[in-house]
């Protein structure tokens, strides 16, 4: 997926959703960029649509009663403000989570210092830094997803968050992506893990949606766990996981 | 539409329209659609009466197990409920949207980490029963559109075979390059050509 040309041939696959689900998020941020594929796209889901309708079959009637009764609980969704209607791009996302991110650390850093330009220094330097390793974070995150050999696996924690992991044995490395995970409280974090056949050996922390980049390597791990952990990590899990997922063998 | 020609709709005879909801409903979920974006629940089950076979019928191919499918499918139908607002006319047609959602919903479902290695297995198994074209063509002849089965018989066979094992099967695309024999590439070009023709051969525009 890194030449253009070849990018553009994916429209097919990408209407069809048979991509990957990380090749799925890096064609929709191609989308974003270019018109002729979101035209063909839509053309291809209107075309799809005739393909789900010769399929039609009458719903069962409890169906009907389950769903009419089901929406007396579930509060619409607002619309989309203008301006965010453009899909971010997948780039563009992990960039602000990243800068987001800097910034939030650099502040942190510059509350406890006294003058006004010692904590503007100390900031702007800080965000550099902080930028760059989020720049870094950016393109090994990249190079795992874009990897040949990605492979993704997908799945749910018991809390209902869609979870997937793309992996690269060529790489030697996973990217773990979370959506809808809940805040996992104060003094608490989210905990990865690599399953090393029974062993869980810890891959890296979060506390919020977005693609991580698993620390360690996932050579001799089987599968990935998700636990809560306080603040900080544990050198084991000290709670029942979240998610375990099988990594492809 | 493309099929305006003098001869007003007999001249379409032989190409029925394709499925249950006619052309002529369009502009009508359209409205409804903006009813449901405001709350309205009259609007709604109006709407689902309009989309729940396509929804339903779509999930079923894709998932199989039934109680599996009227599972998703009823999220499906309220996910409509819920995102109401977010709907955009000028992006597509209400059908095309709720089969978009429905789609990537069963698709979802049959990939999630279980079903996955379940899936492997079944498959390994299938794979060694009957051979695949046969289970795309069973797929076809199950189809209720003449259209449909008259512009999938215009495909070249891998095609046809590509958009089938995505489509109705889920599969993804590395999955239908396996099963197929074909190296990826091929299969990501054919996937798009087979959908250009089929497009051309329905006279879809959005
Ligand atoms: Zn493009």
């Amino acid at each position: 997926m890194k030449h253009d040309g070849e990018l553009h041939t994916l429209t097919g696959a990408y209407a069809l959703h048979s991509l990957t689900a990380a090749e799925h998020e890096m064609f929709t941020a191609h989308l974003a960029d270019c018109p002729s594929c979101r035209q063909e796209v839509a053309e291809f889901s209107a075309t799809a649509a005739r393909l789900a309708g010769a399929a039609t079959l009458p719903a069962p009637a409890r169906m009907r009663d389950a769903v009419l009764h089901g929406i007396e609980s579930v509060r619409q969704l607002p619309p989309l403000l203008p301006d965010s209607g453009r899909p971010m791009t997948f780039t563009a996302i992990l960039r602000r989570k990243a800068i987001t991110l800097a910034i939030a650390a650099s502040l942190a850093g510059a509350a406890v210092l006294g003058g006004v330009t010692v904590w503007q220094k100390q900031l702007a330097e800080e965000a550099r830094q902080q930028a760059q390793a989020s720049e870094r974070r950016l393109q090994d995150v990249s190079a795992v997803v874009a990897a040949p050999d990605a492979r993704t696996v997908r799945g749910r924690t018991t809390t209902g968050a869609g979870t997937s992991v793309v992996s690269s044995k060529l790489q030697n490395r996973a990217v773990f992506i979370g959506t809808g995970l809940p805040d996992p409280g104060a003094g608490r974090t989210y905990q990865l893990w690599f399953d090393d056949h029974g062993t869980m050996r810890p891959a890296g922390l979060l506390t919020q949606d977005g693609a991580t980049l698993m620390q360690g390597g996932i050579q001799g791990a089987s599968g990935v766990g998700l636990t809560v952990e306080p603040a900080g990590g544990s050198a084991r899990p000290t709670s029942r996981p979240l998610l375990l997922l099988n990594l492809p063998a | 539409m493309r099929r305006t020609d003098p001869g007003g709709p007999s001249a379409t005879t032989g190409q029925p329209l394709p499925f249950g909801v006619p052309d002529t409903a369009a502009p009508r979920l359209e409205d409804l659609m903006s009813r449901v974006a405001r709350g309205d629940k009259d609007a709604f089950s109006a709407l689902y009466d309009a989309l729940s076979g396509t929804v339903f019928g779509l999930v079923v191919r894709v998932v199989r197990d039934r109680a599996q499918s009227e599972e998703v499918a009823q999220e499906v139908m309220i996910d409509l409920w819920r995102q109401a607002a977010r709907y955009r006319p000028g992006e597509g047609s209400v059908l095309a949207w709720a089969a978009t959602l429905a789609h990537r919903r069963a698709v979802d479902r049959v990939r999630s980490a279980q079903a996955a290695i379940n899936r492997e297995h079944d498959q390994a198994a299938r794979q060694q029963a009957r051979p695949f074209d046969e289970v795309a063509e069973q797929v076809e002849t199950r189809l209720e559109s003449e259209q449909v089965r008259r512009c999938m018989r215009g495909l070249t066979e891998i095609q046809r075979q590509a958009v089938t094992l995505a489509y109705y099967q889920g599969l993804t695309y590395r999955e239908v390059a396996e099963t197929l024999r074909t190296p990826l590439p091929t299969i990501k070009t054919r996937m798009r050509d087979g959908l250009i023709r089929l497009r051309d051969c329905m006279g879809v525009t959005t």
